[in-house]
């Protein structure tokens, strides 16, 4: 009878991830003896423990440690994406407050779920096996659904959750045959194992078994990115979900989509890069322009940013066909970027809304200029960085992915984007049209400014603004990171 | 070593920043003028430390870069944060800071009431920390940075009464004429950027590795095109023929903006650009020519309009093209340190006198607004006989005036001499050394003539308005006269630290330490100047530069004499000059009507292009392509909304679609 050997298990890769699961599950339990007024400490101390679970990821930048058998490492590309994903939930968490109070739906299990898509994402980020990724990928979306459908009340939102279960419940089927039939092909779920095989064959792209694996995951990863033309549940549940959710779903998901993809192509399907560059170039095309071309006609601001999100995908697949470091570490400084800049303009939608956000459209923010000057100056960067303009984060992140893509000798490809970058000018200037040029209609009386909000926002302008005027500090490390994977 | 030197831009900043935005709430003039005057304080503070740090180094080592931070990578190029300490910076950010600090102390008091005093002080400071990046950036961007922030801080306090029309056109015209200088400066970049690393690999925009590389250079060619770029930046900025006309427009500011920025720091940057790249521009004869001529026609050319000016700060400001010009001409004839010397010289004698003017101005506006009376307060003709109303504005004015009229024992007589003494003895321009020489002579005395004139027709004589206005005349608040004597202290005495090596000698063999202190920074200009000099380095005798020496201070003395003559000996004189040669008088008194030619020749045919592309080409063909691209994508935009139908079923029968199509094409390709 063969003895099962059971590997010897290193917990330092997963400790940020194990610390967040016992947080969330305490604050579950606890969250029943909190009354109902009172729901805001369990943000509270969910924030710190946002912080505390940075600090861990910090604390174990530069190491490369393996674990369970190879399932899941701590390497710097990891810590990267784990400090973006923790970045956007703490902001996440900050400006969740006063909506929920506004909203009456300020239900304590919106932060431990929180914490749970967290867990899932870093999951994603550090799995190197395929397995690992997946249990990820599920963990996230699972809390995902719920949290797009979190404001029960609101029939918007529970179209938004069903919706985006259903969807992503059919991309999850074909991320999993990927998967399956990769294994197929090489007898391994474990990241360099397939890479082993890959190098071993001749003409990789020639095993229809592993191209369709891979082609398959692909798929899967481009609907969580929001990729055209797995994007169409975007607009939908971005509108529908309670407007922090989305400002959250909008670049965490989004970035652990992109980590694992990353992982897995650069890694197991480097000798097959000119089939997925191939690939990526028409997706990337595909999404910059529908989602720019759509922005242009919404009036509709969450749905705008939503389209928007899905150009801004685009921009990275840009990134992504390149495959080359600047290109790849454009990504992932673009998702930090994109990160402060986007979940900043979601706040200020946010305090701009009255209760079941009557008010979503780009007309009511006419003469918000006049009437806040600060918040309208903070919007305005926010979109200034969107639209790619200097010195703001949203420009160094574009000039670097297209750079990629020029030195991989992709020029049309960059022409097209900074074609589309340049037409989606056009729907974030409008926005500053109203703030700025058009008289006040409403008199923003009802806005109110709590500190966990004001407190997202510095953070957002501060990053929106260093990252644009100081960009190495945090390239640097992008670059060190994908070097290691 | 010198880590901190960070700190330098550092504060003027922090300064702008809390002016600048909370200024409009802290009210309290004292508060706010104390802010900008501290933060430049501790500038001058660090300031100094740093120039004291590197005295303390042996001379071949005075050479840092600090860098702070990469600003930003890209393939082959390379551009940091980071700060170059020199001699050469080091003289300057003393300048600036010292200066500066001294204007700002003065400010206080002049913009004393002002509307938007909070404005003024943080465009000030902005100012000091953009004028700062200038001339510590240790490379090409940086210092461009610098070089446009310095010029918006122009066009914004040049502006700073925008409610008046001419103040806010002033401030335009100033801003266009640069522009026309920063493509210059631009396309020299570029161009040097782009040759050194296409032809020798060397892809850096830092000036120390350019001046490593710089024996790479072809001599003329190429590097006659770059320097010829470069210059043309440095005339708009340091207003040289032919971008100088917006500096006496210029004067629609503030008076301590025109001391600090159109006197002392701002316009010197041209001269510090050419110094920092000396290196380049000794492999082109022919642009050092074009600048040495430039120098010297622009010094003679200003000087012979401030000649006929009534207005006090417009002399001055023709004063300091004419200066500026000195600085070129020296520069020009390869004499950098003695260009530099000049630089700081003036910055003193010439801060002083602007801040004079202010203070004779404030004075005059004060009294004739007591009467009522609208007569211009800057008009020299109304002033007169001040001298006994504000002794010590007077005394230092005179210290000054002695300073740039280059009287031996003052400053502006070292570094003016200095200069002369170059342009003529230089090895670069052969024969053409003697026609400069004349020029800078003539323009000295013709100096000498102006300003005494000014100093005559404002202190001397009767108080030519009204006896009631008169008694409301008063001497300026300490915090306007200390800077002053700061300043006339500088100009008697600044000198002494670059005594020519004829003097020197004399008195027992001084050596000229500032020319010594900035050799580290010139000296492989000058070994490839003696080498490759093209006219031999020739070797004058003492006798002749005594000779010159003298008659340049005789053609001083001259114009101070005939200034006597004119305007307080023979009052009348003048009128009768004009009555005579009338033509001759509205040339001069009109700028030779510089400004209406350009008129004519660019901006009115610039104007009839512009309306031409905005009507016919920019209304028809632009804004029809545009608005017909944005239909079409609009239209598309339509579409794919129409497909954005809501239902789950739709979207999945999308994605479905997607992935045959991959598959489809992949697997049977």
């Amino acid at each position: 009878m063969d003895m099962i050997t059971i590997p010897a298990v290193n917990m330092t890769p997963i400790m940020p991830e194990i610390f967040l699961s016992v947080l969330a599950m305490a604050l579950l339990l606890i969250n029943v003896f909190v009354p109902s007024g009172q729901k805001s400490y369990i943000g509270y101390i969910s924030f710190i423990g946002v912080i505390a679970a940075a600090v861990l990821v910090g604390t174990g930048w530069g190491m490369h440690v393996e674990s369970f058998n190879g399932a899941v490492v701590q390497d710097n590309f990891a810590s990267f994406f784990k400090m973006i994903f923790l970045l956007a939930a703490g902001l996440a968490i900050l400006i969740s407050d006063q909506y929920m109070v506004r909203e009456e739906c300020n239900h304590g299990e919106l932060y431990p779920l929180i914490l749970f898509t967290v867990v899932g994402m870093m999951l994603m980020a550090a799995g190197t096996d395929l397995m690992t990724i997946f249990l990820g990928l599920e963990v996230m979306s699972v809390s995902l659904y719920v949290l797009a459908g979190f404001n029960r009340e609101n029939r918007k939102s529970n179209e938004a959750g069903l919706k985006y279960f259903l969807l992503g419940a059919f991309s999850t089927g074909f991320l999993l045959y990927g998967m399956a039939l990769t294994y197929g092909a090489t007898g391994s779920t474990r990241i360099a194992d397939i890479a082993t095989f890959a190098a071993q064959q001749s003409l990789p792209s020639s095993n229809v078994m592993l191209l369709a694996g891979m082609l398959l995951m692909i798929t899967g990863f481009a609907f969580k990115v929001a990729a055209a033309p797995f994007h169409m549940w975007t607009p939908d549940v971005y509108e529908g979900a309670p407007t922090p959710m989305t400002a959250f779903m909008s670049a965490g998901p989004k970035a652990a989509g992109f980590a694992a993809a990353l992982r897995i192509l650069l890694v197991s399907f480097s000798t097959m890069q000119a089939d997925w560059s191939q690939l990526f170039w028409v997706l990337a095309v595909l999404t910059m322009t529908v989602g720019n071309i759509t922005a242009l006609r919404q009036d509709n601001i969450k749905r705008m940013l939503a389209y928007s999100s899905i150009a801004h995908a685009g921009y990275c697949l840009v990134g992504f066909t390149a495959g080359n470091p600047t290109g790849t570490a454009g990504i992932m400084f673009y998702m930090l970027s994109y990160t402060f800049m986007n979940i900043g303009a979601f706040a200020i939608i946010v305090l701009v809304g009255k209760k079941g956000e009557p008010n979503g459209n780009v007309m009511d923010f006419a003469g918000f200029g006049f009437k806040h000057p600060a918040l309208a100056v903070a919007m305005s960067i926010f979109l200034f960085s969107l639209a790619g303009m200097p010195p703001t984060a949203g420009f160094i992140g574009k000039f670097y992915l297209f750079s990629g893509a020029i030195q991989k000798g992709y020029i049309w490809l960059a022409v097209i984007g900074v074609l589309n970058s340049a037409a989606s000018v056009y729907y974030y200037l409008r926005v500053m049209v109203y703030m700025y040029m058009k008289e006040p209609t409403e008199e923003f009386d009802w806005l109110q400014v709590s500190a966990p909000i004001a407190l997202s926002l510095l953070i957002s302008v501060t990053g929106t603004l260093v990252l644009g005027v100081v960009p190495s500090i945090v390239l640097q490390y992008a670059q060190e990171a994908i070097k290691l994977i | 070593m010198f880590d901190n030197v960070w700190l330098i831009p550092l504060f003027p900043l922090l300064g702008f920043l809390i002016n600048g935005l909370l200024g409009k709430k802290i009210k309290n003039e004292t508060v706010i003028g104390g802010i900008g005057a501290f933060a430049v304080l501790c500038s001058f503070a660090v300031s100094c430390m740093t120039i004291l740090k590197l005295l303390s180094l042996p001379g071949e080592e005075r050479l840092a870069n600090v860098k702070v931070f990469t600003w930003m990578t890209c393939g082959n190029f390379n551009a940091d944060i980071a700060f170059l300490i020199d001699p050469l910076s080091c003289v300057m950010i003393m300048i600036v800071t010292g200066v500066g600090f001294l204007i700002h102390i003065y400010s206080i008091g002049y913009m004393h009431g002002e509307e938007g005093f909070y404005r003024f002080f943080a465009y000030l400071n902005l100012f000091m920390f953009s004028m700062l990046l200038l001339v510590l950036g240790n490379n090409l961007l940086l210092m461009f940075v610098g070089w446009e922030g310095v010029g918006l801080c122009s066009y914004l306090l040049i502006g700073y009464y925008f409610h008046k029309k001419s103040a806010g056109d002033a401030g335009k015209k100033a801003f266009v004429m640069n522009r026309v200088g920063d493509f210059g400066f631009l396309l020299g970049a570029f161009t040097l950027y782009w040759f050194m690393g296409h032809n020798f690999n060397v892809w850096t925009i830092q000036f120390t590795e350019l001046g490593k590389n710089a024996h790479l250079l072809p001599t003329g060619g190429v590097v006659t095109v770059i320097t010829l770029c470069f210059f043309l930046g440095a005339t708009g900025k340091s207003a040289q023929i032919p971008l100088y006309t917006w500096l006496p427009d210029a004067m629609e500011g503030p008076t301590p903006v025109s001391a600090l920025i159109h006197a002392a720091t701002m316009v010197t940057a041209g001269v510090y650009m050419i110094g920092r790249m000396n290196f380049l521009f000794i492999r082109s004869p022919e642009t050092l020519m074009v600048i040495a001529v430039i120098g010297a026609c622009t010094a003679l050319f200003a000087a012979t309009i401030g000649t006929a000016q009534n207005d006090i700060k417009r002399v001055l400001a023709y004063s300091t093209v004419s200066q500026l010009g000195y600085m070129f001409l020296a520069m020009g004839s390869g004499a950098f340190a003695a260009g530099i010397f000049h630089l700081m010289t003036h910055a003193f004698f010439k801060a002083c006198l602007f801040l004079g003017s202010g203070a004779v101005i404030h004075s005059m506006h004060h009294a004739l607004h007591h009467v009522h009376s609208h007569d211009d307060a800057q008009d020299m003709r109304n002033m007169g006989g001040l001298k006994s109303k504000m002794p010590l504005t007077f005394l230092t004015f005179l210290l000054a005036t002695i300073a740039i009229a280059g009287i031996p024992g003052f400053s502006g007589f070292f570094s003016k001499d200095e200069i002369l003494w170059q342009a003529f003895a230089n090895p670069h321009h052969g024969q053409l050394n003697y026609l400069l020489w004349g020029m800078g002579a003539v323009a000295a005395g013709l100096t000498a003539f102006y300003m005494f004139r000014l100093v005559f027709m404002t202190f001397f004589g009767e108080c030519r308005i009204t006896p009631k206005a008169k008694d409301h005349l008063h001497e300026s608040p300490m915090v306007i006269v200390i800077p002053l004597i700061v300043l006339a202290g500088l100009s008697v005495v600044g000198g002494y630290i670059g005594i020519p090596k004829l003097l020197g000698d004399l008195f027992g063999g001084i050596p000229n330490y500032f020319e010594h202190y900035l050799e580290p920074v010139f000296r492989l200009s000058e070994e490839y100047m003696a080498e490759h000099a093209a006219h031999g380095v020739a070797h004058h005798s003492v006798a002749l530069e005594w000779g010159l020496m003298g008659t340049s201070v005789v053609i001083a003395l001259i114009g101070i004499g005939i200034a006597f003559a004119l305007y307080v000996v023979n009052t009348s004189i003048p009128a009768k000059f004009t009555a005579t040669f009338p033509a001759l008088h509205r040339a001069v008194y009109n700028k030779w009507y510089i400004d209406e030619l350009y008129d004519y020749v660019f901006v009115n045919p610039c104007k009839a292009l512009g309306r031409f592309l905005w009507k016919g080409f920019d209304v028809v063909v632009v804004d029809g392509v545009v608005n017909g691209v944005a239909k079409v994508v609009m239209s598309f935009g339509g579409i794919i909304r129409y497909m954005q139908s809501g239902f789950v079923y739709d979207y999945s029968w999308s994605m479905a679609f997607g992935v045959v199509v991959i598959l489809g094409y992949y697997l049977f390709k």
